[in-house]
């Protein structure tokens, strides 16, 4: 069993190879699952998880985005019933005509279903919608032992179903799913903006209570700089749009969905390109485009929440070298944690440009869901020297407080220190291990963070 | 599994109580604690090695290992495998030898020549298949200026570096299309057992600051290192010397 492809994850660190396998039907996904090596399998959507969950050195990779049909569209209950390797931006294009709405999207729509269900990934609305895992009605799950069982939130196999949701796709290979949609009656967002001059004024902002009134919630903030303007930040707040607050003229096709690409960039970045001044730069540029405070402003999904998908291959700009996203949350309470590490950031020579700060709702039954009552944050680091004790360093902060690491974009803590912040992931290995007793499915994640034998 | 900032979870050092061998597994451990393989030949200082890098918190194991006994390595590389994955295998065992007896003698040549060379062949092998079976990983081998271009005074030894370099040189272009990356450290003059009591060379350094380097490599995938990374420029002027001047050299 030599692979013969080699995978990386967004962050472009640590390519191991594998054999990967383009499944056509979920007889396929079963197929490959039995015939899998002593290296096991694993699925990969579109690969946009940050480290190395959807990698198998020396094993097998389903490639799931060839299983791509949406199913059916219920226009009266808001169910959508699709294969697993559908992606959020197809689904979206194909649910808003129905005037659906995907209720929870992360950072950027290339993400397939199983990958959003894998790593219940949440959005600038969990506040008031929770994870993806909350609005997943059914799994298809290719399981071990060559079956494919359908799990529900609440049925008899549930266990399972909430071990699947986060699971990483350690659980087995979801084939297809039904899906919850939301009633919208225009793909355009009503936003609130707030520029603030540092990061007491933007604490103050989250926590008075004005966050509910908003459906969407997400600061960026500044770790270039330090003294007055530590943590100073832009906060956008918003609602998606009543057809009765668009301006006339979009009011013809409220549910337009006006996502372009501008430019795809190309492999040509050198390492290094990205460091502290470059990076500072930028941050001054993202703070002083911001209005100081408008409210009322009517953007579409690109502008107040995908920024970053008007740019293909955004993740080459890191150079080869590639980049980490560190992602944790600290509970509620632990905000001088946040203030310390912010404080870490600003003065070390590792420097962040896209810092997101949210503020986390409620948690859902799934023993390895990442979000949880309090504070996230998010810091991407180019991959330099020190970087590996430096973010030792925050880890042990971000332990100390309670917190925990997101394994969507983890790619280099230790298997003690991931599970210091899960206390359920002994009950998740359990479900795990009567699903695959033999440990068919495994990843360079699952191997690195030992969170399977 | 290696992650994104290069810190490997177990490491195999083949010479397990090489100093320079050692102090790579330290570097790796000083920023966190690993699985440890020690393959060498039963004895104290294999004891003291272990015992300092349990002290640090790494969980070691030693599998006997004799270089100079070419058909145990297949058997020595796969026990070595046994407790899972090997993300970084050092190959740093070797022997300096008198010159002036390994050219005269035969047996003393073929020794060194066996051991530095055809050993370190025999078992880049066996780790090769099994890295790439894994489908990850990184290989170290430890060549030396002396093989750089030979000398009068060091000549056997340099040309048994010489075929461990070319033979790892090519390696590093095998195994890249299976995710294994090689990186090939060139020592200078390096204080340690093996030289204890010899003149030191200029920009002569210590097996810490090899290791440094070689972790630093190995953490940023780089294929080439100089150790210290002068040398790669003084070598190079050297290497394009007339043989006329080179033999005058107080080299």
């Amino acid at each position: 069993m030599s692979g013969s492809t080699s995978l990386r994850g967004w962050g472009r660190t640590a390519p191991t190879t594998a054999t990967v396998l383009a499944p056509r039907s979920p007889d396929d996904v079963s197929a490959a699952i039995s015939a899998a090596g002593p290296r096991g399998i694993i699925a990969r959507g579109l690969g946009r998880s940050y480290g190395d969950p959807s990698q198998n050195a020396g094993g097998t990779v389903l490639d799931m985005t060839g299983l791509a049909t949406i199913h059916s569209i219920d226009a009266g209950t808001g169910l959508v019933d699709l294969d697993a390797g559908v992606s959020l931006d197809t689904l979206m294009r194909a649910a808003l005509p129905y005037g659906l709405w995907v209720p929870v999207l992360p950072g950027t729509r290339e993400v397939t279903i199983g990958g959003a269900i894998g790593a219940d990934v949440h959005g600038k609305n969990h506040h008031t919608k929770g994870s993806f895992g909350n609005h997943v009605r059914s799994i298809d799950l290719a399981t071990a032992d060559g079956r494919v069982r359908r799990l529900t939130p609440d049925g008899p196999e549930s266990e399972l179903f909430w071990a699947t949701v986060g699971g990483m796709g350690l659980t087995g290979v979801v084939v297809r799913a039904t899906v919850a949609l939301h009633r919208t009656e225009s793909a355009y967002f009503v936003v609130d903006t707030d520029r603030t001059a540092d990061l007491d004024e933007l604490m103050a902002l989250l926590t008075d209570g004005s966050d509910d009134t908003y459906g969407y919630s997400a600061a960026w903030f500044d770790t270039t700089t330090t003294g007055a303007q530590l943590g100073r930040a832009v906060l956008t707040r918003g609602s998606l749009a009543t057809v009765d607050q668009l301006p006339p003229k979009l009011r013809h096709d409220p549910l337009k969905f006006d996502a372009p690409q501008l430019l795809t960039f190309p492999d040509v970045f050198p390492n290094g390109l990205a460091n502290r001044y470059t990076l500072r730069a930028f941050s001054e540029l993202w703070y002083r485009k911001a209005p100081k405070r408008q409210r009322g402003s009517i953007q579409n999904i690109t502008a107040f929440y995908h920024v970053l998908d008007m740019f293909g291959e955004w993740n080459r700009v890191f150079g080869s070298r590639g980049f980490l996203q560190y992602q944790f949350l600290v509970p509620f309470g632990e905000e001088p944690t946040f203030r310390r590490i912010i404080e870490k950031i600003a003065a070390s020579p590792h420097a962040s440009g896209l810092n997101v700060l949210k503020r986390f709702g409620d948690g859902n039954p799934a023993p390895l869901s990442f979000p949880h009552p309090g504070w996230t944050i998010t810091v991407d680091f180019p991959i330099a020297r020190g970087l590996h004790r430096f973010c030792n360093e925050l880890d042990e902060l971000v332990l100390a407080a309670g917190g925990r690491l997101y394994l969507a974009k983890e790619s280099r803590t230790s298997a003690a220190t991931f599970r210091r912040g899960y206390p359920r992931f002994d009950e998740w290995r359990k479900t795990r291990d009567a699903a695959d007793p033999e440990g068919v499915f495994t990843s360079d994640m699952a191997r690195r963070l030992e969170l399977t034998s | 599994m290696i992650d994104a900032v290069g810190n490997p979870q177990s490491i195999l050092l083949l010479g397990g109580t090489s100093e320079i061998g050692l102090a790579v597994v330290e570097g790796f451990a000083n920023d966190r604690p690993l699985r440890v393989v020690l393959a060498a030949r039963p004895s104290e200082r294999l004891d003291a090695a272990r015992a300092r890098l349990e002290a640090r918190g790494c969980a070691v194991e030693t599998v006997a290992f004799d270089a100079a006994a070419l058909d145990t390595h297949a058997d020595v590389v796969r026990k070595a495998f046994t407790g899972g994955d090997i993300d970084v295998a050092v190959v740093a065992f070797g022997l300096l030898g008198d010159n002036e007896q390994a050219w005269t003698d035969v047996p003393t040549a073929v020794e060194l020549a066996q051991v530095n060379y055809t050993a370190a062949v025999s078992v880049g092998v066996a780790l090769a298949e099994r890295m790439r079976e894994q489908g990850h990983g990184a290989l170290v081998a430890f060549s030396s200026v002396a093989g750089e271009r030979a000398r009068r005074s060091n000549f056997v030894y340099g040309s048994t570096k010489a075929g461990l370099d070319a033979f790892y040189t090519g390696l590093t272009e095998a195994l890249r299309p299976h995710g294994v990356s090689v990186t090939i450290v060139r020592p200078g003059f390096v204080h340690t057992r093996m030289t204890e009591g010899m003149r030191p060379a200029p920009l002569s350094t210590t097996p810490e600051a090899v290791a440094a380097l070689t972790v630093d490599a190995v953490r940023t995938r780089r294929e080439l290192v100089w150790a210290p990374a002068p040398l790669r420029l003084v070598m190079s002027v050297l290497r394009h010397l007339p043989r006329a001047v080179f033999r005058r050299l107080p080299v």
